[in-house]
């Protein structure tokens, strides 16, 4: 990461209504050095191999006389897909439902290119996803929570206060209350979606943000949200409106 | 059919046991165990059994991990009486709505629980005994 990008992962904003000055703080900066450092050097970064297939996987055509790459319709990924990552879940006139950068792609490949669906978790999801993140990559996060995403955005943040499982807690009980406390050996992030999808050294590999909240739920010993199902997406949109200010860091990485 | 229903099973029927609570602490043990202060220190050391570690920490060095939410748990002993350590580990709740403590010996007004763990507290009446007398023992020294 660059000094500017490094200085993106404190963002200062003014929480509406209260006037005080809240510190937003990237997962980054609760890493530890070595961590930080492995996301700071794009050749230490191992979720770089994933990105590289996604930058393959950008120009291939798929089998067949008419059959286009993602290239082919929207050309040089750094100009048509700058900022997109930035803006997501976003809400989809064409389907009326909220939608992450994942459907997204999903889509495309599916209704554009005629490509079977890749699974959730998949090499492939995860190459294009992170690829397509890093176009992001300095750019504050954004997204949009009035207008149509206004009712999903206020679901996310009951979803966010409600007590889930047998441990009774709440994702704001930790990421609002207890950040910066350690829970075990860990210390608690504010739990922003700024670098998905991430590399994280307990996976030993890739994932998504919907992985990562499954690991949260099941913490507490919750029923996890399914994947792209209307609650994991607002609850995804709540969290992305929290993060706005932060710099995008895909693909970051994570302990 | 009478000879076809189920046998009672006592143990999963019952896995909340009935307690009462006086002023701010419950002073009768759950069921009228006996705690066992060996079992207790393994279960409170034990991050997937008491998960207190995740939050507290306490006087047990070889678990190297351990919580900076809640009170260190060294000297509580001394701190509380055994019927407050109780209702601290029942239902915490009851003292302090906000806490971020569970209540582990209750099911109340739980949602999403995994199919795993849904039905049963976090720890069963034998095992708050077992902590209970563990913590009691948890004393300043002096
Ligand atoms: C046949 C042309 C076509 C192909 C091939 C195609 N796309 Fe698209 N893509 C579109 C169109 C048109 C839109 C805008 C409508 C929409 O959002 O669905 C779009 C939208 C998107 C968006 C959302 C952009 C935004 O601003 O919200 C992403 C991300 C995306 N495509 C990624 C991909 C990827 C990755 C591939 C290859 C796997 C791909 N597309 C292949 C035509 C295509
Ligand atoms: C018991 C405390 C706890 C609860 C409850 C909890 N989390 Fe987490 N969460 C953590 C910890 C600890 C980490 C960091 C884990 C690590 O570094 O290994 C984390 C990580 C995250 C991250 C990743 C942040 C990053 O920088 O990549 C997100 C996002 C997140 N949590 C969201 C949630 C959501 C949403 C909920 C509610 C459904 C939730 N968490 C519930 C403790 C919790
Ligand atoms: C999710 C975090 C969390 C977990 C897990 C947790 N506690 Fe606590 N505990 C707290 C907090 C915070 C307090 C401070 C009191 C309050 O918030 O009302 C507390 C207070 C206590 C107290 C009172 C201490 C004093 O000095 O007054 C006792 C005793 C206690 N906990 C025992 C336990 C035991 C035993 C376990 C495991 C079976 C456990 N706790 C698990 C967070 C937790």
């Amino acid at each position: 990461m660059n000094r500017a990008l490094a200085l993106a992962a404190l963002a200062l904003t003014v929480v509406a209504g209260v006037g005080a000055v809240a510190e937003k703080r990237s997962g980054y900066l609760d890493a530890g050095p070595q961590t930080r450092a492995m996301q700071d050097d794009d050749t230490a970064n191992p979720a770089f191999l994933w990105v590289q297939r996604g930058e393959t996987m950008w120009g291939e055509r798929p089998a067949g006389a008419d059959g286009r790459s993602c290239q082919d319709c929207h050309g040089d990924a750094a100009q048509a897909m700058r900022g997109v990552a930035a803006r997501q879940p976003a809400w989809d006139a064409a389907t009326a439902r909220l939608m992450n950068l994942e459907q997204r792609i999903d889509r495309c490949r599916e209704e554009r290119q005629g490509q079977p669906r890749l699974p959730p978790e998949s090499e492939g999801r995860l190459a294009l996803a992170a690829f397509v993140g890093l176009q992001s990559r300095g750019l504050p996060m954004s997204v949009a929570v009035d207008g149509p995403a206004a009712a999903g955005h206020a679901w996310g943040k009951a979803l966010f206060e409600t007590r889930f499982g047998q441990l009774d807690l709440s994702c704001a009980d930790c990421h609002d209350r207890q950040a910066g406390q350690r829970l075990a050996g860990n210390v608690i992030p504010q739990g922003h979606p700024n670098g998905y999808p991430i590399y994280r050294l307990e996976w030993q590999g890739m994932g998504s943000l919907s992985r990562r909240l499954r690991n949260c739920m099941t913490g507490i010993r919750a029923e996890p949200f399914a994947p792209g199902s209307p609650d994991a997406l607002a609850l995804e949109l709540y969290l992305a409106g929290r993060a706005r200010g932060l710099a995008v860091e895909t693909p970051a990485v994570r302990p | 059919m009478l000879l076809s229903a189920p046998m009672p099973r006592a143990a999963a029927a019952e896995p909340v046991v009935p307690f009462r609570a006086a002023g701010d602490g419950i002073p009768a043990p759950l069921a009228g165990l006996a705690g066992d202060p060996a079992r207790g220190r393994r279960i409170v050391a034990d991050r997937q059994v008491g998960t207190c570690l995740l939050c507290h920490s306490g006087p047990i060095p070889e678990e190297r991990f351990q919580g900076t939410i809640g009170p260190d748990l060294a000297g509580v002993g001394s701190r509380l009486t055994a019927a407050q350590i109780r209702l601290r580990i029942v239902d915490p709740r009851r003292l302090n709505p906000e806490t971020i403590m569970p209540a582990y010996h209750s099911i109340a007004g739980r949602s999403r629980v995994g199919a795993a763990w849904q039905g049963r507290p976090i720890l069963d009446a034998q095992q708050v005994e077992d902590a209970v007398a563990f913590l009691a023992t948890l004393r300043d020294p002096s």
